[in-house]
């Protein structure tokens, strides 16, 4: 992944000791060379264990029926045959999923921009305000905020209730097949403080004499933001929008509390991971949930490549852009 | 700095033009602004905490935000919602399973980012870069296969598939913040440790972990509440009542549909964030400073 690479470069762009291990003695080199394997052995060993141990077991798995009782049995590519072709529920939490990422992501990222520059001022009680916007991406994966959003948009409940004051009709979101997604839409969004307070971050090192030198040449606010905020904030913008894609696909809690577990009404909030667990921990079909596993980690694997492949077209990596 | 005064006095062209931003009509009406927007942000919470102090009565009644009748009520009958455990078990094992992640998540993490922070081997920057596709990868993924593993180990229904990947730094996330942290710690610091006779491990110890002290908090008290608020991972491995946590006995509140049981539902709710709230008001800064540099520096 290229990824990989760009980060890569970075971390080894800082000053390594080996230049400096000429000044001490050889032994000292040794005792480091060691040490550092020691201290990454508890990583090492966990990562073997606990992610590529079971990574190649699950490529294993989605190649077999297996139902934990009787061990696996070899069926080829039917699992992932049967996914895209004799699935419909397949096919329909991948719409789902995808209609999730693609309205999350811009709407949530927008939000988050747009109060970061209402933020980015010195003004009193800055301090204040970012850390009560940042408060719901601490909550916002709980049961707990599920739950509210749950009574929030039901039948009498709060949102409901108030729209209908406005003359509104009375809806129960959480039961109506067109509503409950966008329920669970909006919940993602309510946690925009998250990458609110890095694009605060952001902002603050923009050298103000960029913002100078085009009201010298008498730019409006839009081409301000336009041809200085935008270019100066784009390696901010590009993590901020990976980062949401990814954490997107992997939504869970809100879907299956909201739900009850179902992914109803009539399948509208079944995401894949709901799904992936529905197939897993409640059919026990192994091999089908292990396919749908490798399946998701393909996906999210190409769109990542993409996204860095994209990315060189607008990153705009100047001076000090990506400090 | 206060707005009033540097608005009230006459300065420069240049000077004048920073300013207008601060004349205190604007500082105000921005300050509205930002208040308004910051409640409809937090109207949720509040709506928490005014329905469980709110009699069931007027819970299906009013939809004001605040109780006209204050009651407690809701506390206890939410406390003894399901038969034969209270939810003092779901904390306690809640509790339990999070301090446990702390410790491992601090112990195996900073070990691992010392390695890649300070440390020379072969191999070092691979390792690296597959350490942080890690952090990118969707946990759903391994779900499926550890669970299958961990039933071989007899894992299934206790706490260990949930507590053990810990202590082999498997949130990869904070290894990464660490290892951000202790780059920005001079190196001329264990230099002068090494010459005075101290090796990579007594470095470690008495030079690097006291400096890298408030990553580790940040990440104690991230790891904490992540733990604290995980759902999936629970959800998966405990099948017994009583080895239920908190989200897991909050979730059981879905069954019992209609506006009456919101009390006692709201009321634990409240109880479950109660940590969370804790640790924001006494380390927003940190937190959000955390949260802003681990990603900036990524």
């Amino acid at each position: 992944m290229s990824s990989t690479a760009r980060l890569d470069k970075r971390a080894s762009a800082s000053p390594t000791p080996a230049t400096r291990e000429h000044r001490t003695n050889r032994k000292q080199g040794f005792a480091d060379r060691t040490a550092g394997y020691v201290f990454l052995l508890p990583w090492l060993a966990g990562i073997a264990i606990f992610t590529i141990g079971p990574l190649v077991y699950s490529l294993y798995l989605s190649f077999t029926n297996y139902d934990l009782l009787q061990s696996p049995k070899w069926v080829g590519f039917a699992n992932y045959h049967q996914m895209f072709t004799a699935d419909p529920r397949f096919m329909h939490s991948v719409r789902v999923t995808l209609i999730y990422v693609v309205v999350v992501t811009p709407v949530k990222l927008a939000l988050a921009l747009g109060v970061a520059m209402l933020l980015n001022r010195k003004r009193r009680g800055i301090g204040v305000y970012r850390s009560l916007f940042y408060l719901p991406s601490l909550l916002g994966t709980s049961v707990a905020v599920a739950l509210v959003w749950r009574s929030l948009f039901s039948q009498g409940g709060a949102v409901s209730d108030g729209l209908a004051s406005l003359g509104l009709p009375k809806t129960d979101f959480i039961n109506d097949p067109s509503w409950a997604l966008p329920a669970i839409i909006l919940l993602a969004c309510w946690q925009f403080g998250a990458p609110m307070v890095i694009f605060l971050a952001g902002l603050k090192q923009i050298p103000s004499e960029l913002y100078d030198a085009v009201d010298v040449d008498g730019a409006n606010k839009w081409e301000r933001f336009r041809h200085i905020t935008l270019p100066m904030l784009s390696p901010v913008i590009f993590f901020n929008v990976l980062l949401e894609t990814i954490n997107s696909f992997q939504a869970f809690t809100p879907a299956f509390v909201i739900s009850g577990g179902t992914g109803g009404p009539a399948d509208s909030t079944l995401f894949y991971t709901l799904y992936l667990y529905q197939k897993g921990f409640t059919d026990f079909q192994f091999g089908y949930a292990s396919a749908m596993a490798w399946v998701l980690l393909a996906a999210v694997a190409v769109l990542t490549a993409l996204m860095f492949r994209v990315s060189r077209v607008w990153v705009f990596y100047g001076d000090g852009g990506n400090r | 700095m206060s707005s009033r005064t540097a608005a009230a006095l006459p300065g420069p062209p240049a000077a004048a033009r920073r300013n207008a931003g601060r004349r205190p009509g604007r500082t105000v009406l921005w300050h509205v602004g930002v208040v308004v927007i910051v409640l409809v942000v937090i109207y949720p919470v509040i709506w928490m905490l005014g329905t469980s102090f709110k009699p069931a009565t007027e819970i299906v009644t009013s939809n004001r935000p605040w109780p006209l009748h204050w009651t407690l009520q809701n506390f206890p009958d939410g406390w003894h919602a399901n038969p034969g455990v209270t939810f003092g078990r779901f904390f306690l094992n809640s509790l339990f399973i999070s301090v446990l992640a702390v410790v491992g998540t601090l112990l195996s993490c900073s070990f691992a980012a010392y390695a890649f922070s300070r440390l020379e081997f072969r191999g070092r920057s691979v390792l690296f870069a597959g350490m942080v596709v890690t952090i990118l990868l969707p946990y759903h993924v391994l779900i499926v296969p550890q669970y299958a593993i961990f039933k071989q180990f007899g894992w299934i229904n206790t706490d260990l598939p949930i507590v053990a990947p810990k202590f082999l730094a498997t949130e990869a996330f904070f290894i990464f913040l660490m290892v951000q942290f202790m780059r920005g710690i001079p190196r001329e610091i264990d230099e002068a440790a090494r010459i005075d006779g101290c090796g990579p491990y007594r470095t470690f110890l008495y030079i690097l972990l006291p400096l890298t002290r408030p990553a580790l908090i940040t990440s104690a008290i991230f790891s904490f509440i992540w733990t604290w608020n995980d759902f999936f991972t629970q959800l998966v491995y405990l099948n017994d009542t009583d080895r239920f946590t908190v989200p897991i006995g909050l979730s059981l509140f879905v069954d019992q549909t209609g506006a009456t049981s919101y009390g006692p539902m709201m009321a634990m709710s409240i109880l479950a964030l109660l940590p969370v709230f804790l640790f924001f008001l006494a380390f927003q800064r940190l937190l959000v400073d955390g949260a802003t540099s681990s990603g900036l520096k990524g």
